[in-house]
């Protein structure tokens, strides 16, 4: 009904009257009058499932309840949200949920933070009635990345709808029947033989801890207390403007000061940038561009950062591996530089090294242990990667009042990096970072602008031209494996011809990645609102840099004079990229 | 296909064949019929079902070689299977043991019977024993309720059965399943 307006209805939530256009529904009309019908299987970001009934309420001259999330409202019609009757229907249910589910809050992951808990105390259940049947499915941990613990499993599909409807990916479904279902990937094998791309979706999106990211932390604090050991980090750019939510900061708070200091004090030797991986990558990868677009391919040259994409490439669109930047990702350059020019410099064997990475993601755990980010000896560049989360609870852990600390610097000279490499971690950063360095080198002097607004937004799709002197470039961006499926097609089929292509596999790009710290009241996960308030930390900390250009940082200056020699070279090759090879199981597009 | 995608990434044509080898021609062509139709997804259970009346049992592989050929995601494609009471995951014995459990069967020592035949063969109802010889069952009512306690043995009704009869029975088939694999019977 292009150009028509929707009708109208008219009806009354607990005696208000509302007005709302045709097709809302009964819980999108009461959030207009700020009543919050509480829920659990409701996502507003994915399709409905109707299948928890937290939602119900009362609807005149109906038999029965009616799940508010799914039930579109209709002229006349009266509901109530608060009756009596319907707030201890709606209690039962959630009793019910309990009476099955493990009684172990106190030890649980999500304590503070579990959305089922906070039902429960906010429905009024103070005592249990009787005591369910429990689950008795084995802890599911062969994914580095990804743990699936089905006894805590509630069944409200969000995990499956994420999965399907966001990621394109359709690993996961229920399976089996009645009190025996079971949410797993295809024939309940493990999670490291699926389809799996270890994005940690499905962590996020879980009201519970039935999906959680496989702890590093004890590695962490056993390092940190060897004295034989060097333990630096290296932060990622989405982390600074996530970290503070999990301190009480409002989303979109950058943190980068307290950040640093905070890691210092927990132990940490140097703290370096994973933005200066950001500024070599470009370096390498704008190199690489205009090799492949000066000698015909292939093109479109597709980014190679995030690593829930490329296992997603690997398994699904295994045709598109020549297109893939041949860079390493921020992170393992990053690392690789700590175990080899850092290391050098400093006089420390790299044995002795023990580097973390703090990273928005689940997925990088598992790029850290892939065989091609080994170091010759068979040991990982990166040791032991964090989430935004497991840092936040690192932090908590060791006491740090994180509010009240001074800002700090990171050191030198893996930590200058340039605002380039800050945008990398929301989608389309990496694209307008490798615009700048692709403008500086086709012109051959300072860009004229050096902000490509035309690529930014956190929403899904973007397919632009950019003109770069005499060149017409045709770039897309995508973040959200459903959204990169669109343009990957159209790479396969031949029906479009782009020249590079920057995809991320979460929502938003890192900051909203599988690692980032769940979402403050107010804000939910996958939420717009949230991703743009976590984008605008990064592009104020960008504009507020004398240094925004990769190439202008003077760290990669040196490191290329005394160390890699060229962008390109055969050390840098040697050192900075890496390959790609198709894996099983194929995943179904 | 696009020029600049070389296909030496592409293990499309050898998961093809794969899952074509696995299913058998009549299958494939079946699969492909359905794929030219309209709602092509919509004939994922009639598919599950001549794969199963094929090869008896849904397997892994076989589940895998119909998300492909269909292009229908695995997972949904195992959910599915195993969500319908009509298919198997695993594969069943040679010899189907269907115990009635019956109202009248059940007052005359169905009960023990199960009991026993669970403990003699080593498995759950349900359930098929390694050797692939026996997949114990239950049924409601064999309409034989005159000879109660039944069970059923492919197609052998055994009738008014006591405990102490089912090792007997039971070795009985495993002489035949031996007889019949040193001579086979003529086809």
């Amino acid at each position: 009904m292009i150009g028509k307006r929707r009708k109208k209805i008219n009806l009354t939530i607990d005696g208000t009257k509302v007005t709302v256009p045709e097709g809302t529904t009964v819980m999108q009309a009461a959030e207009q009058i700020g009543i919050r019908i509480p829920r659990l299987c409701y996502h507003p970001d994915l399709s409905l499932a109707g299948s928890c009934r937290v939602c119900i309420v009362e609807v005149k001259d109906m038999g029965y309840y009616v799940a508010s999330c799914s039930a579109p409202v209709w002229e006349g019609m009266e509901v109530r949200t608060n009756s009596p009757e319907i707030r201890e229907a709606r209690r039962d249910i959630v009793e019910l949920l309990l009476d099955n589910h493990p009684m172990d809050c106190q030890t649980c992951e999500r304590d503070g933070n579990c959305e089922l808990q906070n039902l429960a105390y906010s429905l009024g259940v103070r005592e249990r009635l009787y005591e369910g049947k429990r689950k008795e499915f084995p802890i599911e941990d062969s994914s580095v990345s990804v743990v699936r613990n089905p006894n805590k499993c509630i069944l409200c599909g969000r995990c499956v709808r994420v999965c399907a409807e966001i990621q394109g990916v359709f690993n996961l479904s229920q399976h089996g029947r009645g009190f025996h279902t079971v949410v797993a990937p295809a024939h309940l094998v493990k999670m490291d033989e699926s389809v799996c791309i270890q994005c940690g979706q499905c962590i996020n999106v879980c009201p519970t801890a039935a999906f959680l990211e496989k702890s590093s932390t004890e590695a962490v604090w056993k390092a940190l207390a060897n004295p034989d050991l060097h333990v630096v980090v290296q932060t990622a750019p989405s982390i600074r403007a996530a970290i503070g939510e999990g301190f009480g900061y409002p989303p979109g708070t950058p943190c980068t000061g307290k950040m640093i200091t905070a890691l210092r004090l927990l132990g940490f030797e140097a703290v370096f940038d994973t933005d200066l991986g950001a500024d070599l990558t470009i370096v390498e990868e704008a190199h690489e561009f205009l090799t492949r677009f000066q000698t015909g391919g292939p093109l479109p040259m597709i980014t190679s950062c995030s690593p829930g994409w490329i296992s997603f490439m690997e398994k699904f669109y295994p045709e598109l591996i020549p297109h893939a930047s041949t860079c390493k990702s921020p992170m393992s350059m990053l690392s690789t530089l700590a175990k080899t020019y850092y290391a050098e410099r400093m006089n420390i064997p790299a044995e002795k090294i023990f580097m973390v990475a703090v990273m928005p993601c689940v997925a990088k755990k598992y790029e850290a242990q892939r065989s091609e980010h080994m170091m010759p000896d068979g040991r990982p560049y990166t040791d032991a990667v964090l989430t935004t989360r497991e840092l936040i609870w690192m932090i908590k852990c060791y006491g740090i009042d994180f509010t009240r600390l001074p800002d700090g610097q990171f050191d030198a000279p893996l930590g200058i990096a340039s605002g380039a490499g800050d945008i990398f971690g929301t989608t389309g950063g990496v694209m307008e970072a490798t615009l700048r360095a692709a403008s500086r080198i086709l012109t051959g002097k300072k860009p004229d602008r050096l902000e490509f607004t035309e690529v930014r937004a956190v929403e899904g799709l973007r397919d632009t031209y950019v003109a770069i002197g005499e060149q017409n470039v045709h770039v897309a961006v995508a973040n959200g494996l459903h959204n990169a499926k669109t343009l990957l097609d159209k790479v396969v089929s031949g029906e479009e011809h782009y020249d590079i292509i920057e995809v991320m596999a979460c929502p938003g790009g890192c900051i909203g990645g599988g690692g980032q710290p769940y979402p403050s009241e107010n804000y939910h996960v996958l939420d717009p609102q949230l991703l743009r308030k976590r984008a605008s930390a990064l592009y104020t900390i960008d504009g507020s840099k004398e240094l925004r250009e990769s190439y202008e940082n003077p760290a990669l200056e040196e490191l290329y004079e005394t160390y890699l020699g060229s962008p390109g070279s055969v050390k840098a090759h040697q050192l900075l990229h890496t390959q790609y090879r198709p894996r099983l199981p194929r995943g179904i597009r | 296909m696009n020029q600049h995608c070389p296909s030496s990434t592409d293990n499309w044509p050898e998961v093809k064949a794969v899952a074509e080898r696995l299913l058998g021609e009549d299958l494939v062509q079946f699969i492909e019929a359905c794929r030219k139709t309209s709602e092509p997804n919509s004939y994922l259970i009639a598919v599950l079902h001549k794969v199963q009346s094929k090869f008896g049992y849904l397997g892994a592989s076989h589940l895998d070689a119909v998300a492909q050929l269909m292009q229908i995601p695995a997972a949904k494609v195992s959910g599915i299977a195993s969500f319908y009471h009509y298919f198997r995951l695993q594969p069943r014995g040679k010899f189907i043991i269907n115990l009635c459990l019956g109202t009248a069967c059940y007052v005359k020592g169905a009960d023990h019977l199960a009991e026993k035949l669970k403990e003699e063969l080593g498995i759950d109802f349900g359930e098929t024993t390694s050797d692939g010889m026996f997949t114990l069952e239950g049924a409601r009512c064999l309409g034989a309720c005159s000879l109660a306690p039944v069970m059923l043995v492919n197609e052998d009704m055994h009738g008014t059965v006591t405990p102490d009869q089912i090792p007997i029975i039971l070795d009985r088939y495993l002489k035949k399943a031996k007889r019949e694999t040193t001579n086979p019977p003529e086809t």
